[in-house]
């Protein structure tokens, strides 16, 4: 067995591993399937101060090797977790992380607020990212006044780890991170989803409600990994890779990239337990390859 | 005791061709079934490069003492022309069992169940249990052709059967509700339950609403997960957005803010 541990900022992990925000419901979703403490660690749903109905249906559609995902954000709000869902999470031994997200800087700081106060919650993922809502979300991630402005508000509130995930519909994503960095990110997480669309030819209608959405899932694992090798060369806080993860053999190019730890995303849907493989198979590759540790691995990329 | 849902491989014990789009697989557990409800669905893996997410099924009927279960596929499209394909000792991927299902009567009531399309899948098992509770069964089947009905012997074990064909090759021609059952005897039934293509269900769930029967849907919304975390399948409801994977697919029709 290889050490699989690793820290992001002040989080350690027992595995490099986590469940990517918006897939793995609250975790307790897949209480049935298996033992979620086996995780690294899951991210929660994006979480806004304001309950959010979402998109209306049609919010899904399969593509080649991926899937469009328009659900807009659909949670109870920040003060429902707090009450509702919460109380149900401490159980859990892994580390939980809440993505946070909202319509302006002051909605992000007041839902950041209320998750500072939750003990048992390990860190935030900063949501300036999502493709899927009309006021804020990517809007924020995209130009880098903006980055700052938004996560150093947050910064300012929020005490514990804050990881900020990154939008790929940008230009030059190490430029982004790089402002991230400076306004306090403890880590980067990347990618979010793709902007894209899908049509009906028969009906000659989009398929989305909201005509675009977000592509996730193994069509998009080139631009992930072109983008985290960027993003590990523009920083020096610890990132976190995802885009298209479906086995060890994806997490381990991550990993290569300059990842120091990965998210699995759209593959929970089609395999319940994917994660829980991925995990095995990591470590059986640094067996494999007379790798002691993870961090060993992170940057290795031969040129 | 209601069965924890499962990810497991399901050995293909059966293969039956229906008719030239219809295929019903047995599918073998190899845990002990617990109960699985009439309404629960089934999210099965295709084995084919160009398809990416599962596809749901209602499951059909389950064999407690064989300990299988059966689905019934429509082909459709390249996943489910793939499932449909699959040889006996094959083995399938299956998430199951998922969602809820239809509220039984509390005592022995007069029912009538409304399948149309692959939605005729859940009205058997729906049949099987109804039956089996000693319930006053009818079943009305509806079809575009008279080779589009499938399983009526099948479904005759289990209550008082009647057809609608578009066509008028077998029963009574036109749409389910314009069977006279909608006209003379519909106020006679405590319960409805149907399942099918939408603009059915809303015709189904409007003449019930007009003589303030009861009356469930299954819906099939379009999904990524089955339980409850991709948040893609929501129907409207007057409590807001729900899962129809999670919060269905059964719901009451008073409970969906259809136009009826």
């Amino acid at each position: 067995m290889a050490d699989l541990s690793t820290t992001i900022h002040n989080i350690k992990l027992r595995n490099p591993v986590l469940t990517a925000s918006g897939t793995f419901g609250y975790g307790i979703e897949f209480d049935d399937f298996f033992d979620i403490n086996k995780l690294g660690g899951i991210v929660v749903k994006g979480t806004t101060i304001f309950p959010r109905q979402g998109n209306s249906y049609p919010r899904m559609a399969e593509t080649a090797s991926g899937m469009l995902n328009a659900v807009g954000l659909q949670n109870g709000g920040a003060p429902y977790f707090e009450s509702d869902i919460y109380p149900k999470l401490i159980k859990y031994e892994t580390n939980i992380l809440v993505n946070v997200s909202g319509s302006t800087i002051e909605e992000y700081i007041a839902c950041a607020e209320i998750i500072n106060e939750l003990e048992h919650i390990a860190g935030i993922e900063l949501n300036i990212s999502c493709p899927n809502v009309k006021e804020g979300g990517m809007a924020f991630g995209t130009s880098c006044p903006s980055i700052t402005a938004v996560v150093s508000a947050v910064r300012a509130v929020y005490k514990k780890t804050m990881i900020v995930k990154l939008s790929p519909n940008v230009t030059d994503i190490g430029e982004l991170a790089k402002a991230a960095e400076s306004a306090g990110a403890d880590s980067i997480s990347l990618i979010n989803t793709l902007l894209g669309m899908a049509i009906n030819a028969e009906t000659r209608k989009p398929v989305l409600s909201t005509v675009t959405g977000g592509l996730s899932g193994p069509a998009i694992k080139p631009i992930a990994l072109r983008m985290v090798w960027e993003v590990a060369k523009a920083v020096k806080i610890p990132i976190v890779g995802m885009g298209g993860i479906m086995n060890a053999t994806d997490a381990i190019e991550f990993f290569l990239a300059g990842a120091s730890a990965i998210q699995v995303g759209t593959a929970n849907f089609i395999d319940p337990l994917i994660s829980l493989k991925i995990i095995d198979g990591i470590d059986a590759y640094l067996n494999r390859h007379n790798f002691n540790t993870i961090s060993e691995l992170v940057g290795c990329l031969q040129m | 005791m209601q069965m924890r849902k499962t990810v497991q491989n399901l050995k293909v014990i059966t293969n039956l061709r229906l008719n030239d789009d219809h295929h019903l697989l047995e599918l073998k557990v190899p845990d002990r079934l617990e109960t699985i409800h009439p309404g629960q669905f089934a999210n099965l893996l295709v084995d084919h490069s160009g398809v990416f997410l599962r596809r749901p099924f209602s499951i059909y009927s389950v064999d407690y003492e064989n300990n299988t279960i059966y689905v019934l596929i429509k082909v459709i499209g390249e996943g489910t022309r793939s499932l449909a394909a699959t040889a006996v000792d094959g083995f399938i991927s299956t998430i199951f069992p998922l969602g809820g299902g239809f509220t039984l009567p509390p005592a022995k009531e007069r029912v009538l169940l409304v399948g149309g399309g692959s939605g005729v899948a859940s009205m058997m098992s729906l049949a099987q249990v109804l039956s089996a509770d000693l319930n006053d069964v009818s079943i009305l089947l509806g079809a575009r052709s008279k080779n589009d009905l499938i399983e009526l012997d099948h479904f005759s074990r289990y209550g008082t059967l009647y057809t609608t064909t578009e066509d008028g090759t077998h029963g009574v021609k036109g749409y389910v509700t314009n069977h006279p059952i909608f006209r003379e005897e519909i106020d006679q039934f405590s319960r409805i339950y149907c399942c099918g293509p939408e603009p059915m269900m809303i015709a189904v769930a409007s003449k019930a609403k007009m003589e303030s029967v009861f009356c469930e849907v299954s819906l099939e919304n379009t999904m990524a997960c089955g339980f409850g975390v991709c948040l893609c399948c929501i129907t409207e409801t007057i409590q807001g957005h729900k899962c129809v994977c999670t919060d269905g697919p059964v719901f009451n029709t008073n409970q969906l803010k259809w136009q009826i």
